[in-house]
């Protein structure tokens, strides 16, 4: 906070302010309420520029004035990461929200950062097509956003993260710059492949102002089958059993919580006639072992984690482990959490991403934290922390680094220099 | 470089580890483009990471430039020497490392050749799935480096989707890891943006790899069409049924009949072919099968074959794989041309083409991936007849001006390189540009990674595309280039 004080809040409010009125209207330039804290850090202002020239031009003049600018899109996920070492101004997209083109044809869309994922699922939708992710939160979550956090669910298994679904970019830089890279075709080697660089960034780098993205068709027909399992053992043989066979899941993920057995779900697209082949393949894999035909919503697995949220006694994280290690996880997970007299439940994907929820004293929260990032990283995994409660905010949310973390500087460094995004909210204090 | 460095280099690697030689460097001196040759100092191969560590320390002290190289078989100047550079041949780091399967992953060091990752994890089902036509001699740093393609990413993805993490020697010389089995390690994306980098941001020197179950079937479609718009029709009657095939190729005439007069594929004589491979549990592809044919038929398409058997479709695709190579039965000399255009521009561009080839006279033959709207235009000269090459060069760059004004791109597999350079700035603007060096600085602040690649610099005479040179597994139809 010292940093926030200390940065010119007179030049915002009278010149710098009179600049951004002047350029981008006074309806768009508002005070920041108590509401707009990231994490506890009180922003001054809240702008929304209108188009990406504007948010290169904000970007510019906060830049020269030392300002420190945290990027906003739907605001669902403003309190993952660390908390930001300086907040002056929010950059809204809220009003970049146009999809400028949907080549169906093509199998590609172009759209600005604001858009909610919703909205463009439901113009996808209108041509027999998806983006083929599914984020949090829909509604609110903007393809900017969605995009910064590389946010991903159970459908990744099947179609990849947004790294694999992004296939250009245009970045606004702290300097002013508009800069684009890929294009609007899916098969393009040409240049450096930066909207890998911005996916997942958590907007440390730049604004994303548009993305172009890949396309899949919605599928005719999808079915969802769950096992209760037992225990463990059996648990990681029915996962084993179902990826190492020749069903063509589209998603796959096993559902843990306190006391109870894990569940484990198996999702299908196709037609009628491959959907009824593959359940009766998949009941003959596992000897007709409680294969139940299951509601659609178990997919929402992950939402349902942050439902009834008490923010003072729940820990949220999301963990990444070997695929073949996903009954260990959950077993690392329920022997570090009963230890604490904690509760826990959690799903975890075939991929080897997890999400867990946690719930007791906050400090036998941070404890078992740190104790399962230590288990997960020992194992090459992660874990991050995306919700812990307000008294565990020095918990660093993101873990080791390893020895890349000098080069991201490096490119920290190159592309925001003066450290005005989202200072210090992300890696290694980046 | 003095003796001095010279013989420090040398202490570095074994005997068979320093190439100084003239007549053994000129192997070097250019990769599958071969009308750019510079020849390096001299060529190291390391046997080891710690030794291209070493090497590259050296290089970074003595700001010598180097040049990584897989397999030389690259179509953009990629692997082209530098002048008084040194060029790092990875030929010998060659070991496939682990093979993972509960985790469906592989570890393989740089210069391990594509299809060998196949072939070791086949027994048990699994395959690597990146195809790049050259996929029998080219190597997986090489594939890193271009960011390689394939017939098959339509469904699989390109190589970057399948590079879970790589071990880097940076141009400073020091050793870094980017992502690794697990996925979305903590940061940037970097494994990200070193895929495609073309060899300008360091050295690959471990790779670990994603591998996939094979499906449990694969059926090969083949129809003919009066020309390539019913075939392009076709493909997009395809893709609006929501299907995603494994594959879709096309032919037009003059490919066509290069391909049966090198490899006998059996293929109807027609104005366009289409070639739609689809893949998955047999119920499902029976069905969608079906319904490829239907809108085949109703495109117009006058014959359809489904390949019987394993025999008939290795057919099928060998005469795709031969068709670069076969140019030769039809031409003396061609060019090789890598844009990318949203597929339904595809009529407009083709007739687009068309013109251009009859303005230059000088025929073009076609050959695409047309499920992603990858054009490889071929265009047929003769060197004999003067002023022929330079005609072929000016048509083939306009193709690729084509692209660009359809939406497209100028390469969508082969890479920059030092080929394509020039284009780069008609493609992206000078801001796009900037912000990639200013990445590139980042890893490399002394531009000694293969320093003349991929951006365009000013030079004294303009960059020309090359003639095209088959490789001789290529011409058998045992190897392809897409």
């Amino acid at each position: 906070m010292d940093a926030a004080t200390q940065s010119p809040s007179t030049t915002l409010h009278s010149s710098l302010r009179y600049k951004l009125i002047s350029f981008i209207g006074p309806e768009h330039v508002h005070a920041a309420a108590p509401a707009d804290a990231i994490a506890g850090v009180q922003p001054k202002v809240i702008v929304s520029p209108g188009n990406e020239r504007e948010v290169a031009e904000v970007l510019r003049l906060s830049n020269e004035a030392g300002l420190a600018v945290i990027p906003r899109g739907g605001a669902t996920k403003l309190g993952w990461g660390n908390p930001p070492s300086r907040a002056d101004l929010v950059l809204s997209t809220a009003r970049l929200n146009e999809i400028t083109e949907h080549a169906w044809a093509d199998l590609t869309v172009s759209v600005e950062a604001g858009c909610t994922v919703q909205k463009l699922q439901e113009t996808l939708a209108q041509h027999g097509q998806r983006l083929a992710l599914d984020p949090l939160w829909p509604e609110k979550a903007t393809v900017g956003g969605v995009l910064s956090a590389n946010d991903s669910g159970a459908l990744r298994l099947r179609f990849g993260a947004l790294r694999d679904l992004i296939i250009g970019v245009t970045i606004a830089l702290p300097d002013g710059t508009l800069a684009s890279s890929g294009g609007k075709v899916v098969k393009n080697v040409a240049g450096y492949d930066l909207p890998k660089l911005a996916a997942g960034a958590f907007g440390t780098l730049g604004v994303i102002t548009r993305a172009v993205f890949r396309l899949h068709p919605l599928p005719h027909l999808s079915r969802s089958f769950s096992i209760a399992t037992a225990m463990a053992e059996e648990t990681r043989r029915f996962i084993h059993t179902v990826q190492n066979s020749k069903l063509a899941h589209t998603a796959l993920q096993a559902r843990f919580e306190t006391g109870a057995a894990p569940e484990v779900d198996v999702l299908f697209e196709g037609t009628e006639a491959g959907l009824r082949a593959q359940e009766a393949h998949l009941k003959e894999l596992t000897e007709g072992a409680g294969v139940t035909e299951a509601s659609p919503d178990i997919w929402n697995a992950r939402h349902s984690l942050w439902s009834s949220l008490k923010p003072e006694l729940t820990a949220l994280a999301k963990f990444t482990v070997l695929p073949a290690e996903i009954e260990r996880s959950m077993e690392t997970i329920a022997k570090s959490a009963s230890a604490r007299h904690l509760e826990w439940d959690g799903v975890v994907q075939a991929t080897g991403i997890g999400w867990l929820r946690l719930e007791g004293g906050a400090k036998d929260l941070c404890v078992s934290l740190l104790e399962l990032r230590e288990q997960f990283e020992r194992r090459t995994g992660s874990l991050l922390v995306l919700h812990r409660p307000a008294a565990m905010l020095s918990i660093d949310a993101w873990g080791d680094a390893g020895d890349v973390l000098s080069l991201m500087k490096a490119v920290k460094q190159q592309l925001d220099p003066k450290n005005t995004l989202n200072p210090g909210r992300f890696v290694g204090g980046i | 470089m003095d003796a001095r460095t010279l013989n420090e280099l040398r202490a570095m690697v074994d005997d068979r580890g320093l190439i100084t030689s003239p007549e053994e460097l000129h192997t070097y001196e250019c990769d599958g483009l071969t009308n750019f040759r510079v020849m390096p100092r001299a060529v190291l191969l390391p046997a080891s990471t710690e030794q291209v560590q070493k090497i590259v320390r050296v290089c970074h002290r003595e700001r010598i430039p180097f040049v990584a190289r897989g397999s030389g078989t690259g179509l953009s100047g990629g692997a082209l020497p530098v002048a008084n550079g040194i060029v790092i041949s990875l030929a010998r780091m060659n070991r496939i490392l682990e093979v993972d399967f509960p985790n469906a992953r592989a570890v393989v060091e740089p210069g391990v050749i594509n299809l060998d990752v196949t072939a070791r994890i086949l027994y048990n089902e699994f395959f690597y799935a990146p195809d790049p036509s050259s996929q029998s001699i080219c190597s997986i740093g090489g594939n890193v480096a271009e960011n390689s393609g394939g017939a098959h990413c339509l469904k699989y993805g390109f190589t970057t989707t399948h590079v879970l993490g790589l071990e880097v020697v940076l141009p400073d010389g020091s050793l870094v890891h980017f992502g690794g089995k697990t996925l979305d390690a903590p940061g940037y994306d970097l494994a990200g943006v070193f895929v495609g980098s073309e060899g300008t941001l360091g050295i690959a020197t471990k790779i670990i790899l994603r591998i996939v179950k094979r499906p449990e079937c694969v059926r090969t479609l083949l129809a003919a069409f009066p020309s390539t718009n019913e075939a392009g029709a076709a493909v997009s009657g395809i893709i609006a049924a929501g299907m995603l095939p494994a594959a879709i190729e096309m032919m037009d005439n003059l490919a066509i009949q290069a391909a049966e007069a090198a490899v006998h594929a059996n293929y109807p004589n027609c104005g366009g072919l289409l070639l739609v491979e689809l893949d998955g549990p047999v119920a499902e592809v029976e069905t969608l099968m079906t319904h490829v044919n239907e809108i085949c038929h109703s495109n117009g398409a006058s014959e359809i074959r489904v390949a019987k058997s394993d025999a008939e479709r290795a057919l099928v695709w060998k005469g795709r794989k031969a068709a670069f190579a076969a140019m030769g039965r039809i031409s003396p000399n061609y060019i090789v041309q890598d844009g990318v255009i949203p597929r339904t521009a595809l009529p407009k561009v083709m007739s687009e083409i068309e013109r251009l080839s009859q303005e230059a006279g000088l025929r073009v033959a076609n050959v695409f991936h047309a499920g992603d709207g990858n054009l490889h235009p071929l265009v047929l000269y003769d060197r004999r007849v003067p002023g022929q090459e330079e005609a072929a060069e000016i048509l083939s760059n306009n193709i690729l001006e084509l692209c660009i004004a359809a939406g497209g791109s100028i390469t969508g597999e082969h890479g920059v390189g030092e080929d394509k350079k020039k284009m780069m700035s008609k493609m992206f603007a000078e801001p796009d540009l900037l912000t990639m060096q200013r990445v590139r600085s980042a890893f490399d602040p002394l531009q000694l990674s293969n320093p003349t690649k991929v951006f365009p610099t000013p030079r004294l005479c303009g960059e020309k595309p090359g003639e095209y040179a088959p490789h001789p597994l290529e011409s058998a139809g045992l190897a392809e280039r897409f």
